[in-house]
């Protein structure tokens, strides 16, 4: 299936490869940098490049193209996923998944190649087991390493591989019992200029953290199932429990990990909790334009609006802006065209707002483009949607864990306003 | 900390430079030194005896590899470590082996040692990454050891190693086809197995080594179906794959009859030109079908197997792995009837939230699906909108979904959309967004003149690309019903006093000229203007101003003959030799002169030809024919090893392939009468439909706890609800459990005391009760982990699923029930429901092996073993205690070993005693009789320069130092035979001569008898499936049609024991190889009329054959 795999950065190196079947010569990347020359920007290379003898499938995140070089016919989003899963693995062993920190943990990357692929199709992707194959590097372990020349090899065998519960750690024991829920929603939004919804969607996910000694079951229920719409779960959730009763009950990974996540319809109507109130125009002939914008929430249940950020690309013909926030700061990208507006939180009683001046380019006609204005926001103690849970249970272990759940509401990266 | 950092630094470093690291040591430092040198200081850590110097050195070579750096050169340094006893070295060694390997192949082999030593270690998980290394070098010389070793991982107890054999495959088979043949064995065996952990593996081997062999997934169907759930991820892909096609060729197209109904609602289809050939197509088949319908004067009905697959994927659309999702997506669009399909849509649009390679992907698929099935999606035409921060790809593809979405009632919000689009930044999607206009406006006549006028306003955008894009779309627009719109010509033709884009401009000209005849009066005019600015134009609209000219004058000529000819004779001085060209070309076709040749007669036919329409359609048109969400499909081209999908099948392959005799082997089945089973193959239907309903849980990795929680209720409710399933409802709950084995127990008590009385030692029942507490124990611990819930859980399906078929089983049931009145009333239904508790032992022993916590089953083996030959211990009693169940030692056969003739005088006859050798329990005690017939004494009788195969000992018989004449002596001598049936060579001496002579062993003597319980027996059995197991059919003897003969027959022929059994019709014998205590286990189930069936199950394969073969004889002649 997968053959081979090339690290790509920015400027276009390969900084890793690692090969699963016979070697390809890294050359087979020619045709990923001709694919990256000819796409305008970098999130425009196509996922999918056929090359007389190979396919390369590539995926873009945090700057680097994992490269993976096919032969023969595969589900393209098999090899999608895989590569998505290894950049989540990486992240979740070093931190941060960045060509540096590839480059500094080189050994361990490659042992965990190693693991999660035999002979290109995928092995063992539960970070469970790869945890317990290759220990995560931390810097307090890096040092007694170099110090005693150990390893960061687990030196028991990796049990789970066979257990029926291959995303759970057997002996798992902690002194604080501890089950943490993050119901975190997320709003996506079309707005038209006349402020009226085009599209509203709720994608919700819960994350869970969760410490908890030997092998609990856990049954979570909500106050009101009936909103999701269509989820999607963790294998350890089991599945004709939540068809019968809407109710969750999984036995738990060990550590982080997302338990569902989900979707409210965009028939119900979503209330988006921030207005725009905007005034951009272009005067013709002129060279100059105005710009005005505030911002306001809106049914917000009394919670306050924070780490709000606009961001707007602005047409190309506007040569720079001459603006002034009342609250937050805003730059502006002469060559992007890109303002973006660093508002904080929004107090209801004084409405922050940008206004000012935009200058032209002399002589030309007024942009017939209109911007578009992308918000980002937090609102901390509320699931949009009205998601409540119920209860948490545990089952199968005697001691009373502590149990935490919270919720925050979040603009999605589509909460667009459209000001044409 | 200050030397971790250091090293890091240093790597960062050395890395930006792009220069490889050197480490620490500053003997080997300094930029200048040679790779040779570097590499010397490389192997001088290799070859130290501190781990840590060898581990620093390995990472630093796996850094050279992870950079692409040759480090091939350090390969003897390296492949020394292999044995190394510290596990990272060991694994970066692995690492650095297997990528380096192919090029130092006779190198590698010195590793392989280590490898298959490593396939022989107790830890399963070695042995497994032992197979894994071993597979993945590839060297050809090694490919029967691989061969080999992939045999016997395939049947090793472990299923973790089971899995890592099915990786190996294609491996190996990539290595050297050749191997094909054989490795499809493997597969075979391995798609039998019945644990998640190996069905996506092998699923993924067979995909890749005989993809064609769809026959093999027959037997395996509906348990792949009903694993598919607890499959990992990535297998589940691979599985949903595979029986898509195999769908595909084995149920008939559940929408055969729906796409008559379609024909009428598709009204609006047919009015899109370019559908037009499809329909006729269309209409053709339906007809056919229509025909075949009416032949067969029956509605479809689903296969059950078909239901009971779409039933079971339908769960993993709410997997987070997209590629299931997709997988199930796909699978539903090629095999689900037509109102089902849309359950997929909601999981394909969440699909979309993923990353943006992910959404590239399924909206590819996406648009596919759109034209075959627009209602699908229609409800989620929001989630296609398209947002200024989406890649352009994603926008593009977007469009396309959208425009295949839009028909009359919503086509004004797409319109309205499609507006706030244009005025985007991204030049590139406006443009796909006006060719989406064009195709919306072509397929909804509706909204055509609205698209149209909008367009025309485009027009005048001062972008160069939306405009030739608008001019481009307007045109082919036009060029369907050029009548109804000369005003918007007209209208064009005023606006060449704005546009100043040449492209345009050129474009408005073609068009005039094209429909010069719907503009009679425009036309000449802008020829006019035209001709006034010739000079000024751009090539291109010089060239269209030519061709108007041209298109003019043979239509018009009275009015243009003179502008005409003004325009050829500017073109004629114009810079640009196309233009000169052109102008020279047309003058000569144009304006008859007396040298104009005869095509001049055809200038109108070639300037005024009918130009056809061009079609718009969308580039995912007939896309389908591809698997959806294969690489083949996103290329719109056959990718390598791409399997067709294959088209329904005109009438369905006979479903009966699909059943599966449970357990054939398993002697339990043929102890009900033959007449039994024939009706059991007549009425196919109702047989499966339980398996369908039954086998899921049973035959799931995690069985056992589904079977312990299966609750009384539901199981209760199962039997009332039709009356086909109590007949062989396989589920025990943990409740019903107890009471059955102490029925069971009850009922061995009455056998014991209706046959001839078994004395019962107490340690027989003792590791009964032994075996079963431990089970029971491993039960609770499982029920244990398992929540509660989960009873609840399964019951719920279990009614539900039977809801569900109670549609189908209601004729089924009536069946039955008719079956069950046609059976002979002499049948009493006590037998019935003894049989039923006898499965459910059986399947409980089942459940047992494959159990997933590996470590319970050798426990158990081992203790059971240890008692075994603590009893074997006392043997001498033990044959004394139960003479029924040891081989009676009265059939000894005698074998000549000399002749009195060749022996001058002394003959030797031996026979295999069958007593343990107590010097050494791995011999086969040979007593010989030594007969002396001779005149005179024979003195000094020993043996003398044995040659023997290897591995084989003996242990010579003391000297026998006098033998008078007329007087016979008896001697024991040992031989290990290594379980083979080599012979033993060697000389028998007397003071005077010497002989030589073989001693052969028959394969029934290379064993010794041991006591198992019939539960250990099935057991065992079940552990020794597949190729270990060799069934054969015979007609017995007319001498041998009792239990008794046949006891005796084969006790005769093997050195076996029985093994108590509660039915008649079945002997069981059990025994172990001396040399290898490898269990040889052998049934003989007898049926009417002398016919028998011949089941030997053994470790060794060797052994097994010969052994059928000898019982086969004894018991035929």
């Amino acid at each position: 299936m997968i053959h081979s795999l090339f690290l790509v950065n920015a400027s276009g190196d390969i900084f890793l490869e690692k090969h699963w079947k016979s070697v390809v010569s890294r050359s087979v990347c020619d045709y990923f940098f001709e694919a990256q020359e000819r796409a305008t920007e970098p999130e425009n290379v196509p996922p999918v490049i056929p090359t007389p003898h190979h396919y390369l499938i590539s995926v873009l995140r945090h700057r680097i193209y994992f490269v993976a070089v096919i032969q023969s016919e595969v589900p393209p989003l098999f090899v999608i996923e895989f590569l998505h899963r290894v950049v989540d693995t990486f992240q979740d062993y070093f931190g941060v998944c960045t060509e540096a920190a590839i480059k500094d943990n080189v050994v361990v990357v490659y042992e965990l190649l190693e693991e999660m692929l035999d002979n290109g199709f995928p092995l063992a992707t539960e970070s469970n087991i790869l945890k317990e194959l290759i220990k995560p590097p931390t810097i307090l372990r890096t040092m007694v390493n170099t110090i005693t020349g150990s390893t960061n090899v687990g030196e028991q065998l990796p049990t789970g591989q066979l257990s029926v519960v291959p995303w759970r750690r057997t002996g798992v024991k902690y002194t604080n019992n501890e089950a943490y829920f993050d119901v975190v929603e997320e709003i996506d939004a079309i707005i038209d200029k006349s402020g009226s919804t085009i599209t509203a969607e709720i994608q919700g996910v819960i994350d869970a953290c969760v410490k908890l000694t030997g092998m609990p079951d856990l049954t979570l229920s909500f106050m009101n199932p009936r909103l999701l719409d269509d989820v999607s779960f963790h294998p350890c959730v089991r599945f004709k429990r939540w068809e019968a009763e809407r109710i969750l009950s999984f036995i738990p990974p060990d550590g982080n990990f997302r338990l569902l996540s989900y979707h409210v319809s965009s028939q119900n109507l979503v209330a988006i909790p921030v207005y725009v109130k905007h005034n951009i125009t272009f005067r013709e002939g002129s060279s100059q334009g105005r710009f005005d914008l505030t911002l306001g929430p809106k049914q917000t249940m009394g919670k306050a609006v924070e780490s709000v950020l606009v961001s707007s690309q602005l047409p190309r013909g506007v040569l720079n802006a001459n603006l002034n926030p009342s609250q937050g700061t805003y730059t502006f990208d002469p060559v992007t065209k890109l303002l973006s507006w660093d508002v904080g939180k929004i107090n209801p009683q004084k409405l922050p707002s940008l206004k000012g001046t935009m200058s032209l380019q002399a002589g030309a006609s007024k942009p017939d483009e209109n911007p578009t204005i992308n918000i980002q926001f937090k609102i901390q103690q509320m699931a949009i949607s009205g998601l409540k849970v119920n209860r948490l249970d545990m089952y199968g272990e005697k001691y009373k864990p502590f149990k935490g759940i919270k919720y925050m509401t979040k603009a999605g990266n589509l909460c667009q306003f459209r000001l044409h | 900390m200050s030397a971790s950092s250091a090293f890091n630094d240093e790597k960062g470093g050395s890395s930006s430079v792009g220069e490889p690291e050197y480490g620490h040591d500053p003997a080997s430092g300094g930029i200048f030194s040679s790779d040779y040198k570097r590499h010397d200081d490389l192997k001088e850590m290799l070859d130290s005896n501190k781990d840590s110097l060898k581990l620093e050195a390995m990472k630093r070579i796996v850094a050279m590899i992870a950079r692409g750096k040759n480090a091939s050169d350090l390969f003897p340094a390296v492949v020394k470590n292999v044995a190394c006893k510290n596990i990272e070295v060991k694994k970066l060694v692995y690492v650095y082996l297997v990528r380096y390997a192919e090029e130092q192949q006779d190198l590698a082999l010195l590793s392989i040692s280590t490898f298959q030593r490593g396939l022989k270690d107790p830890n399963q998980l070695i042995r497994a990454s032992a197979l894994r290394v071993l597979s993945s070098i590839r060297v050809t010389i090694i490919v029967p050891i691989m061969m080999l070793a992939i045999k016997e991982a395939a049947s090793d107890m472990s299923p973790y190693v089971r899995k890592t054999a099915a990786h190996a495959i294609p491996k190996l088979y990539s290595l050297d086809p050749e191997q094909k043949d054989q490795l499809i064995e493997v597969i075979e065996k391995l798609l039998a197995d019945k644990t998640t952990l190996v069905a996506g593996s092998v699923v993924m081997a067979f995909e890749e080594v005989c993809p064609e062999r769809i026959d093999l997934i027959h037997k395996n169907y509906r348990k792949l179906c009903n694993l598919l759930i607890d499959v990992e991820e990535w297998g589940q892909v691979v599985i949903i794959n595979m029986l898509t096609r195999y769908a595909r060729t084995q149920f008939l197209n559940p929408n055969i009859n729906e796409s008559l109904l379609e024909e009428g609602g598709g009204g609006e289809k047919t009015f899109y030109g370019s559908d037009e050939d499809e329909d006729e197509d269309e209409e053709e088949k339906e007809k056919k079908a229509e025909v075949a319908a009416m032949a067969k004067r029956k509605p479809y009905v689903m296969d059950p197997d078909h239901r009971l697959l779409l039933r079971n994927t339908k769960p993993l659309l709410q997997s987070r792995n997209a590629a299931v999702v997709m997988a199930v997506a796909q699978l539903y669009f090629h095999l689900a009837p037509k109102a089902e399909v849309g359950v997929i849509a909601k999981a394909l649009v969440r699909l979309l939230r993923s990353h943006s390679e992910v959404q590239y992907v399924v909206l590819q698929n996406v648009a596919t699906m759109t034209i075959k099935r627009r209602g699908m999606f229609e409800p989620y035409l929001k989630s296609f909108y398209i947002r200024s921060t989406d890649p352009t790809q994603i926008k593009v593809l977007k469009l396309e979904v959208l425009t295949n979405l839009a028909n009359e009632t919503n086509i004004s919000t797409i319109l309205r959309e499609f507006q706030t689009y244009i005025k985007s930044m991204d030049k590139d999607f406006v443009a796909a967004t006006i060719q989406a206009i064009g195709r919306c406006a072509t397929n909804i006549g509706e909204v055509r003149d609205t698209c149209l006028n909008g367009l025309v306003q485009l027009l005048s955008n001062r972008d160069e690309l939306v405009v030739a894009e608008s001019v481009v779309v307007i045109k082919k627009l036009l060029q369907m019903q050029p009548e109804k719109h000369s005003d918007i010509i007209k209208h064009m033709a005023k606006l060449t006093d704005n546009i100043q884009v040449p492209m345009a401009r050129a474009s408005i000209l073609w068009l005039i000229g094209e429909y010069c005849e719907h503009v009679p009066k425009i036309a000449p005019d802008v020829l006019r203007k035209m001709a006034k600015s010739f000079t000024n134009e751009e090539d291109i609209v010089k060239l269209q101003i030519i061709n108007l000219a041209a298109k003019l004058y043979l239509t018009n000529s009275k009015q243009t003959k003179l502008l005409t000819q003004y325009v050829l004779n500017l073109a004629k001085y114009d810079q640009n030799y196309d233009i000169r060209d052109r102008a020279r070309f047309i003058r000569q076709l144009i304006v008859p002169t007396e040298k104009s040749g005869a095509l001049s007669k055809y200038a109108k036919k070639l300037f005024l030809a009918l130009k056809p329409a061009p079609v718009l359609e969308s580039p995912f048109k007939d896309r389908d024919h591809f698997q959806l969400g294969s690489l083949s499909h996103l290329l719109n081209a056959k990718a390598g090893g791409y399997q067709e999908l294959p088209d329904w099948p005109e009438a369905a392959p006979d479903p009966s392939v699909r059943n599966v005799e449970v357990k054939e082997s398993v002697p339990e089945w043929t102890k009900c009468s033959s007449r039994e089973k024939r009706k059991e193959k007549k009425v196919e239907k109702p047989f499966y439909s339980d398996s369908e309903g039954e086998s899921g849980p049973t035959e799931s990795a995690d069985s056992e706890s589904d079977s312990a929680s299966g609750s009384e209720s539901g199981s209760g409710s199962e039997e009332s609800g039709s009356g086909s399933e109590s007949e062989e409802s396989e589920e025990g709950s943990e409740s019903e459990e107890e009471e059955e084995e102490e029925e069971e127990k009850d009922k061995k008590k009455k056998k014991k005391e209706l046959k001839k009385p078994v004395p019962e030692t107490e340690s027989e029942q003792s590791s009964e009760e032994e075996d079963r507490k431990i089970k029971r124990k491993s039960k609770q611990r499982k029920s244990d982990s398992e929540s509660e819930s989960d009873e609840d859980e399964e019951s719920e399906s279990e009614s539900s699923q039977s809801e569900s078929e109670d549609s189908e089983s209601e004729i089924e049931v009536k069946k039955k029930k008719k079956t069950a009145e046609m059976k002979p009333p002499s049948k009493p239904v006590k037998k019935e429901t003894k049989k039923e508790k006898k499965e459910m032992s059986l399947l409980d022993l089942d459940d047992f092996e494959p159990a997933p916590s590996p470590q319970v089953t050798p426990v158990n083996t081992f203790l059971s073993n240890s008692l075994v030959t603590d009893l074997e211990g006392l043997s001498l009693s033990d044959s004394v205690l139960s003479p029924a169940t040891i081989a009676p030692s009265s059939v000894l056969k005698n074998y000549e070993l000399l002749h009195r003739i060749t022996g001058e005088g002394l003959s030797v006859e031996y026979c295999f005693s069958r007593q343990p050798f107590s010097p050494d329990a791995n011999m086969v005690a040979v007593q010989m009789q030594f007969t002396n017939s001779a005149t005179s004494d024979t003195k000094n009788l020993h043996m003398e320069d044995v040659k023997l195969q290897s591995g084989m000992r003996v242990k010579e018989f003391p000297e026998i130092e006098l033998l008078s004449a007329g007087e016979t002596a008896m001697a024991v001598m040992g031989i290990d035979f290594c379980d083979s049936t080599q012979a033993a060579n060697f000389q028998l001496c007397t003071h005077t001569r010497k002989f030589f002579v073989s001693i052969q062993p028959p394969v029934g003597e290379l064993m010794r008898p041991i006591f198992l319980t019939e539960n250990e027996f099935k057991k065992e059995q079940g552990q020794l499936m597949g190729m270990n197991e060799i069934t054969e059919k015979l007609t017995l003897d007319a001498k041998c049609r009792n239990e008794h003969a046949i006891v005796q027959r084969v006790t005769t022929a093997a050195n076996l024991s029985r093994v108590p059994c509660g039915s008649d019709k079945e002997c069981r014998f059990a025994g172990r190889t001396v040399t290898s205590s490898s269990l040889v286990l052998v049934t003989v189930a007898t049926k009417e009329e002398g016919a028998a069936q011949l089941t030997v199950n053994c470790e060794k394969m060797v052994i097994g054959t010969m052994l059928v073969k000898d019982i086969l004889l004894a018991l035929t002649q």
